[in-house]
């Protein structure tokens, strides 16, 4: 069911005050680590690239890959059992342990038995199962789910544990240092190794060429629990099996990197079951191990449940490309501030979470955490499988639309959304996805329309239909719209250099119209003529509502209007980098290859531009000049991920200013996020990051840019001093 | 003790190995049981090596599981190292290589020094010709056991808190 949003928003605060400051540090500690980690690795895109097509093949032939690896696992001697879904899994298991009386099972962790939820199963029968990574039993002596894909307990402080121990196990000497706290758990835990009857483990990768599977610990506790007891079971999802043994070292060199920005993690075992090693009694004083027998059984057990399906799928597909290493976590903006729990479904987390529940659970548990994604794009370059998790997010959240029943209400917005959208949509989702109609009469009747929306009445009642949230201002439009202004304006360029359609985003058409008549003085200064033509919104604003139908129509609008410039040799600017970004990667889903390749190949986004510009011979003394004037700059994140960041930067320091950058993932704004009720306060919460950097003593007296408009908005509800657009700084 | 050297694996070996924290000394055939003997820390258990050197008395030779549980040292065969990582290849072999290399506090690998290879594609190239032929399992380890489960990093998770490699230069 789902929950109230006064109760979402009070949940997301609880986390926040609780696990947020564990999970910050912890998350990006990874991340930091990670982007070390890959830049010193010369084939890092080379071997993205490789882990992509095998992925890409397995999953294609992979009912005849199962079949090959029955071969190879029963050859061995090893059982292989393909499970339907969580309940035949557990059925099996149950039955294994059965056979073989077994009174206690250890487990190292594995995303996929918490998936079949195994060990209540065990339970049922009387089995007790211990899990054996330490963080994972952290979370199993709490009684709570793990936070994270590769880190359990990332939400709990070294505090909190030793907390937890103390009450838990009332020790004589509770252990309190890392140290003492490891060793606890090791000797605890060594004692149910050594007596398990059965030792179950995940796998995260199998060949189906050989039955090996490889399992990534740093612990050694799948080592302990797959060769001590006599059994061994391992759970696996059917995604998990690549063609061969020669396809493992791609998977292995990325999987620690874009986790944990280890090279490797201590161990891989790659067990090709069962294996030859002598079963241990540590009773046993008589007979050496070479002549102790080695009769193991073992079972691999791999679920379908709903991966199946997702594979005929061709928008969740990619989710099975998904190695679980967590950098989509790690590197989020917002799970480095709420974590799994707030983040997560059933059993999966952060960015491909959503991907997993839809798949696996259903839309309705996706839908609890899928808002939590806002598109920003910063772990799409981080994703070692490189998956468009954003995309995935996006075409959940359409489905989730797509799935609701009218609400009411909705006669007081039917006239604002002229979308291709079902009736039940949400109606924050409606408003914010029809922006730019919103936009439109805004600018219309503007001021008027801006002392409306700024009543109390009106804002009481924006927050209680549409979920914006009363603390927010709201974006002020203005009555003359960029392309307004622009019509009625002679040229100032008489031999133009090149010439150029100014994309008029519909924020600086109707709100920041400041900053495209700074980009119209820039681009004219440096001898470029400019045409600003009215445009159609991209259908970012939608598409970030999940609205994938009607960002689809503007797409082929805008694509529409920009063709003949296109034909004529124009290069398209754009101001806003989140529209550049649409432009960039999701058109590509919307339009056919070779319109969308003539779009990206000929669009800019105007500092880059100007970068080029500047390259090119055009002349620096023509725009205002730095000086020594000192800056505080943050890029848009997508912007950061187009790796534009440094165009910026670059121009601006030719041009004389001393900039320093800010480095967190996100402003926090992300669009129509940090204007909803459920989420200002994770909103202002992230942001506080981007305020705490641009408060430092380095920082405090520099003057703030920013490329983005939610960016600016968010700046600006976060510090003293006022915001701009960079081409705003430079313009004549 | 590094002893230099001017084969460009070696050397690599050597620095991955050093940033892990893991020592490494190199050996002869010959000089084998006297430097091991001051390398395990007692008691010692060890598995039968696949090269032609002799285990010094400090070390039981396939000892029995109560054994092995009593041991701090435990030494084992490595069949690669893997350069770039510092990785060292360790089979699973019937007389117990696995338990010995994890069990003990401290893991000694031996390794033939013509066995380093430059990088992780090499070694699994040749594991992957083993495990289909001959259903080998092998555990490439890096470093000690670790964990930061526990508010920070700590050695000695579950598995050995430290390894030292011994290299046998032929």
């Amino acid at each position: 069911m789902s929950k109230g949003k006064g109760d979402k928003a009070a949940e997301i605060r609880r986390l926040m005050a609780t696990e947020g400051p564990a999970i910050e540090k912890n998350t990006k500690g990874f991340n930091r680590k990670r982007q070390e980690a890959v830049a010193d690795l010369e084939n890092y895109e080379e071997l993205r690239t490789r882990v992509r097509e095998i992925k890409e093949d397995a999953i294609d032939r992979l009912p005849e890959l199962l079949e090959q690896l029955r071969t190879a696992v029963e050859e061995n001697g090893g059982n292989l059992y393909i499970a339907d879904d969580a309940d035949d899994a557990n059925r099996y298991i149950r039955d294994v342990a059965a056979d073989h009386d077994a009174e206690s099972v250890v487990k190292s962790k594995s995303m996929t038995t918490e998936e079949l939820e195994v060990n209540d199963a065990l339970a049922e029968d009387g089995v007790d199962v211990v899990e054996t990574d330490l963080g994972e039993w952290v979370v199993q002596v709490a009684g709570e789910t793990p936070s994270h894909l590769i880190a359990p307990a990332i939400h709990r402080s070294q505090e909190s544990i030793a907390q937890l121990f103390k009450e838990h196990f009332d020790p004589e000497d509770p252990p309190e240092t890392a140290d003492e706290l490891t060793t606890f758990a090791r000797e605890k835990l060594g004692e149910r190794i050594r007596d398990a009857d059965i030792g179950m483990t995940g796998a995260n990768f199998i060949t189906a060429d050989s039955g090996t599977m490889a399992i990534v610990t740093s612990e050694g506790n799948a080592r302990k629990c797959a060769v001590t007891p006599d059994t061994h079971i391992a759970v696996s999802g059917v995604e998990k099996v690549i063609p061969s043994t020669d396809d493992l070292s791609p998977f292995l060199e990325l999987l620690a990197r874009s986790g944990t920005g280890q090279d490797l993690t201590a161990y891989v075992s790659m067990l090709t079951p069962p294996v030859d090693s002598p079963t241990l009694d540590f009773d046993d004083d008589e007979t050496p191990l070479s002549e102790r027998d080695s009769d193991r059984e073992f079972h691999l057990v791999l679920i379908d449940n709903g991966r199946m399906a997702m594979r005929e799928d061709d928008q969740l597909r990619e989710t099975l490309y998904c190695i679980r290493c967590g950098q989509c976590a790690n590197s989020c903006a917002n799970f480095q501030h709420v974590g799994g729990h707030a983040f997560g479904g059933e059993t999966y987390s952060g960015g491909i979470g959503t991907g997993w529940e839809a798949g696996i659970e259903g839309l309705d548990t996706a839908a609890e955490f899928n808002d939590f994604c806002t598109g920003c794009s910063r772990c799409v370059n981080g994703c070692p499988t490189k998956i468009d998790i954003p995309w995935i997010n996006t075409v959940v959240r359409d489905r989730i639309n797509r799935g609701k029943e009218p609400e009411g209400y909705d006669f007081l917005v039917e006239g604002l959304t002229p979308d291709e959208e079902p009736g039940g949509l949400d109606l924050d989702k409606r408003l914010f996805g029809n922006f730019e109609t919103l936009a439109k009469l805004g600018s219309a009747t503007a001021p008027v329309s801006n002392w409306i929306a700024d009543t109390g009445p009106a804002r009481w009642a924006l927050e209680r239909v549409a979920g914006v949230d009363a603390r927010r201002d709201l974006p002020e439009f203005q009555r003359e719209t960029l392309v307004d202004w622009f019509e009625k304006r002679v040229s100032t360029v008489s031999d133009p250099t090149r010439e150029v359609v100014l994309y008029p985003d519909v924020y600086t058409n109707h709100v920041q119209v400041e900053r495209g008549k700074a980009a119209v003085r820039v681009l004219e200064a440096l001898g470029v003529s400019v045409r600003v033509p009215p445009m159609r919104s991209s259908g970012r604003a939608p598409l970030s509502q999940g609205m994938v139908a009607t960002a689809e129509e503007h797409a082929h609008d805008v694509y529409g209007s920009l063709a003949e410039h296109l034909d004529a040799g124009r290069d398209v600017v754009v101001i806003e980098p989140s529209d550049l970004a649409m432009f960039d990667r999701e058109y590509e889903r919307f339009l056919p290859d070779a319109s969308v390749e003539r779009l990206q190949e000929n669009s800019y986004e105007i500092m880059e531009y100007v970068y080029g510009l500047l390259e090119n011979g055009a002349d620096a003394d023509t725009l205002r000049a730095g000086d020594g004037h000192d800056v505080a700059y943050h890029a848009h994140c997508q912007q950061r991920t187009l790796g534009l960041e440094a165009h910026t930067v670059a121009v601006l320091e030719d041009l004389g200013y001393d900039v320093l950058t800010s480095d967190v993932e996100c402003c926090g704004m992300a669009g129509s996020f940090g204007y909803k009720d459920t989420y200002y306060e994770l909103s202002m919460d992230v942001g506080d990051d981007l305020a705490e950097q641009f408060s430092t003593t380095e920082a405090r007296d520099r003057t703030v840019v920013a490329s983005g408009t939610s960016c600016l908005e968010q700046l600006d509800a976060l510090l003293a001093r006022p915001a701009t657009h960079p081409v705003e700084l430079i313009a004549p | 003790m590094a002893t230099t050297t001017t084969n460009p694996t070696l050397s690599t070996f050597e620095e991955a190995l050093a940033d892990l924290g893991v020592e490494l000394t190199r050996t002869t055939v010959d000089d084998f049981a006297a430097t091991l003997d001051d390398i395990v820390r007692d008691p010692a258990v060890g598995v039968a090596l696949p090269f032609d050197v002799e285990y010094p008395d400090s070390v039981t030779v396939d000892p029995t599981p109560a054994a092995l549980e009593r041991a701090e040292t435990g030494v084992t065969p490595a069949s690669f190292g893997v350069a770039n990582y510092g990785s060292v290849l360790l089979p699973s072999t019937a007389d117990g290589a696995e338990p010995v290399s994890l069990y003990p506090k401290l893991h000694v690998p031996v390794l033939r020094a013509s066995d380093v290879l430059p990088d992780l594609p090499e070694a699994l190239d040749r594991f992957g010709d083993a495990a289909r032929d001959e259903d080998l399992s092998a555990i490439v380890a890096t470093g000690p056991s670790a964990t930061a489960d526990m508010g920070k990093l700590v050695l000695g998770a579950h598995g050995p808190e430290a390894v030292h490699v011994v290299m046998l230069d032929e």
